[in-house]
Formats: C-alpha cells, structure tokens, sequence
C-alpha cells in the first residue's frame, strides 16, 4: 500500500531547479532511504514531502504529492497539522535547551495546547519507550534534555516526533553528529520503528542506506536516476550512475 | 573510457586484486602443461616440480584471502567491486583446486614410470589442450571484464565432456583387449577424471566472471542446459 505518491516533484529556490519531475511511490510502514551527493536535492525532497520546503524564501514547487490518497496542497490541509502526520528528525539534535527531558518529549502536543496535564506523563513514557530511551532516563526526567548524550538527544527527538503520533518519520541525516554505538542504536530503532511508521531517511552514508531501509533512491542533479529494492541497488544496480556513485568512481 | 575510483588507492588495490588473480590463474595454467608435458614425455623430474610449486599456490589463495578481507574491510565495497571480491574469494577457491588436480596428474606420472609403458590416447591431449584454452579464456575475460570470452569457456566445457566419455569408452576397450594394461590405464583414466574437472573448474571461473560483469548469476543454469 503506498504512504506516499510522488509525481512530477520540480522544486526550486528562488531561480535555482533544485528537483526536476522526480516520480516515485513510498510504500507504508517500510524504510526508504534517500542517497547522493551533497546538492543533490534528498533534504529538498523530504522538506517537500511535510511541506517544510514552503517555509523557505523563495521556495516553490511544481508537481503533485499523494499523502494517503490525499493531495498534500489541497485546501483542506493544514501544514501544521500536517507536520504532525508526518514528522521531522534533524541532522543536529535539537532538544529545547531549557526544557525538561519530560517536556521535550511532549513539546509537540505542549506547543500546541494539545496536552493534558494528566495525559502528560503516560505521553511522555510511551514515546520514550518506542525511541528506546526510556530505561536510560526514566529515573531523570526532570532534568534538561541537553545534559543527555548526542545520541540520546537524537533519540529524544525521535520521541518528540513520536508523541504527536505521526504516520510518517522524516529523517534527515539523523546520525551524522553520532559516534557508531549511537548511530547503531538509532539504526536498531529504525528497524523497530516501521513496523509502525512509514520512515524515510535521506544520509551520506551508503553503508547506512543498505543496513536501514528496504528501498533506496539514488538522486543526482535534482533527478531521480534510480529507485529499486535496497539489496538489488547496492549489489547490481541497474543505471550506470548509480554504479558509479556507490562504487566511488564519483566527481 | 571505463571510469577510474576517486579514491586511487582503492582503484589500485582493485587492480592488484585483479592481477594477483590472473598471474595464479597463468600460474596454475603452467602446471596443467607442464604436468601433461611430464606425461607425455615421461619426465619425473618435471613431475616433482608441478608437486613443488603446489605450495606457491596454497600461499597464494591464503595471500589473496587475506586481501579480499582487508579490502572489504578497509573499503566496504558496493556493488560492481562487491560482486568482484565475491567472486575472487571463490575463484581463489577454485584455482586451489585446479592446482591440486595437477599435483594428482603429476603423482600418476611418477606411478606410471614403474608399470608397462602405455600410449597416452589423442583424446586425453586433447582434452588438457582444451581446458589450457578454457583457462586462457577465463583469465582473459576476467582481465578484461568480458562476459562474451566467459560464455565461451562454457561451450567449450561441453565438448571437453564429450571427449571424457569418448575416452572413457576408448580405455574400457583398451582394458578388456589387454589384461596387463589394466593398472597404467586405470591411471590414465583418472587423468582423464582431473581433466575433465578441470574443465568444470575453468566453467565456475567464468560462470563468476559474468556475475562480475552483469550481475547476472548464470550458475547451474548453464549446466542444466
């Protein structure tokens, strides 16, 4: 079933055709990574994809993108809510610095007024528990989210997008600031995680690519040049470039 | 122009790789004319020497074992070079293999010496001079990534089969004509058994040299044709 339909994407800054009529399906509750080389488009593409990209000057877009069926620019959605359908993890973690890791956790439904003071706790517990930080700050969750490691600071972020209950997680680049233990647990996570979200997680790391996501698609210049089944795009990829780019035979 | 690694130091491990591949490939070639030469011309002296340089090539296989495992781990490979150090962890395999077969053609050598002198039958050459070729042809298609020279040692595994069986068939006769032949001609019929081995040898070889080229895995589908 597809989480996502994407047809035609063009997407620019200003006069600068960052996306040029890129066209892929998303399938729900799987892992899709998002490679190639710096500029190439993959942030522009996922920002698209929760309409984040708006929110930049001079950014527009051309195309369609099918959120469940449902036209991402169409009037009745609210890009607000929307970004609670289809939540954002940050290269850099970016826990309120004055907030308890207890508010960080729920700051999405706080931010909103959404929160009950009795739901609070059991929120927080419960989107701790899914990002797999809840063992190690259960007996601190008063103090501020950033006396917390890189790592669980990700995680952390992870479950602030996961308390507002999302369908989708966006994930740019989610462990370039983290050593490989953490980017290890943060990996394992995502694994957990599609059981029950659709992922999509754009990195550097072709390695991380392979090990995370069960389809990959391979963006050059703003074009998609290949998207297949993740174990068949890194051992015969069908396109020259691809080969190319995985290979390091690159720039 | 084929497009060279951004990283040199990656592209020439590939192409030591490579090349470390082909000089054992020719090195084994070499024992597979030299044992057969030693048989034909009855030559112990050689024979003793194939057996030798059988330690070169265990040194070898364990050398480029040992290569492949640092490249994979130093470089994580992908895709084109990943199906390549699959496949030359596997072909140092083989050529092991093949040179132990012409330690076992060279040891009948020895043996042969100390019975009733026998002709060796046109087909058994003929068959050490075709798997010589299937073998040239491996190396060649591997050297050059060329999956067309690799489908031809496949053909041609098909006629040195033929000849084992026409020879099977021809020695069997000689037996049964010539009681006291038995023993040496028991002996060539197991060169004949290496041969033919080697052979299917020479087809694993090429069989991964189109992997590494295509990706396309054609093993056991050729030999179900």
């Amino acid at each position: 079933m597809k989480q996502f339909e994407i047809q035609n994407l063009s997407a620019w800054y200003h006069q600068n055709q960052v996306l040029s009529g890129v066209s892929l399906d998303i399938t729900l509750k799987t892992a899709t990574a998002i490679i190639g080389p710096s500029g190439c488009g993959k942030s522009t593409f996922i920002r698209c994809l929760n309409r984040m990209h708006e929110l930049s000057e001079g950014a527009r877009l051309e195309g369609k993108i099918i959120l469940d069926g449902e036209d991402l620019h169409g009037q009745q959605i609210d890009p607000v809510m929307l970004r609670r359908r289809v939540g954002m993890v940050f290269q850099k973690p970016n826990p309120f610095p004055h907030w308890s890791i207890l508010d960080n956790a729920v700051s999405g439904l706080k931010l909103t007024h959404r929160l009950k003071h009795s739901d609070k706790f059991s929120i927080a517990e419960s989107a701790l528990r899914k990002a797999a930080l809840w063992n190690e700050v259960k007996d601190r969750l008063n103090q501020p989210g950033v006396s917390l490691s890189g790592g669980q600071q990700q995680r952390l972020c992870i479950a602030r997008a996961l308390a507002v209950e999302p369908e989708v997680i966006l994930m740019d680049e989610p462990c370039s600031a983290l050593d490989p233990i953490a980017t290890a647990r943060i990996e394992d996570l995502i694994h957990d995680l599609k059981k029950n979200y659709t992922i999509i997680i754009v990195t550097h790391s072709m390695q991380q690519a392979a090990r995370v996501s069960d389809q990959t698609a391979f963006l050059l210049h703003g074009i998609l040049v290949e998207m297949s089944d993740t174990n068949q795009l890194f051992t015969s990829p069908k396109d020259s470039r691809t080969e190319d780019y995985i290979t390091g035979k690159f720039g | 122009m084929r497009k060279k690694h951004t990283s040199r130091e990656y592209e020439s491990e590939l192409k030591d790789l490579k090349s470390q591949l082909a000089t054992m490939a020719y090195d084994v070639k070499a024992m597979i004319h030299d044992s057969m030469n030693a048989l034909q011309k009855k030559d112990i002296k050689l024979a003793e020497e194939v057996i030798e340089r059988d330690f070169y090539i265990n040194q070898i296989e364990l050398e480029i074992d040992e290569f492949c495992l640092i490249i994979l781990a130093r470089r994580q490979p992908l895709a084109k070079d990943l199906r390549f150090i699959t496949i030359a962890l596997k072909m140092v395999t083989d050529l092991e293999r093949m040179g132990d077969m012409t330690v076992s053609i060279a040891r009948r050598v020895i043996k042969l010496q100390k019975m009733p002198p026998v002709k060796i039958p046109d087909k058994i050459l003929l068959m050490a001079k075709s798997v010589q070729e299937m073998l040239q042809l491996a190396i060649e298609s591997l050297l050059e990534s060329d999956a067309t020279k690799a489908d031809q040692v496949l053909e041609q595994d098909d006629s040195v089969d033929e000849l084992y069986h026409q020879n099977f068939r021809y020695l069997i006769k000689l037996m049964a004509q010539n009681e006291n032949l038995i023993e040496p001609l028991v002996h060539l019929q197991s060169v004949a058994k290496w041969l033919e081995r080697l052979g299917d040898h020479c087809t694993n070889l090429a069989e991964f040299v189109v992997f590494k080229v295509s990706g396309e895995n054609v093993r056991h589908v050729s030999r179900a044709k």
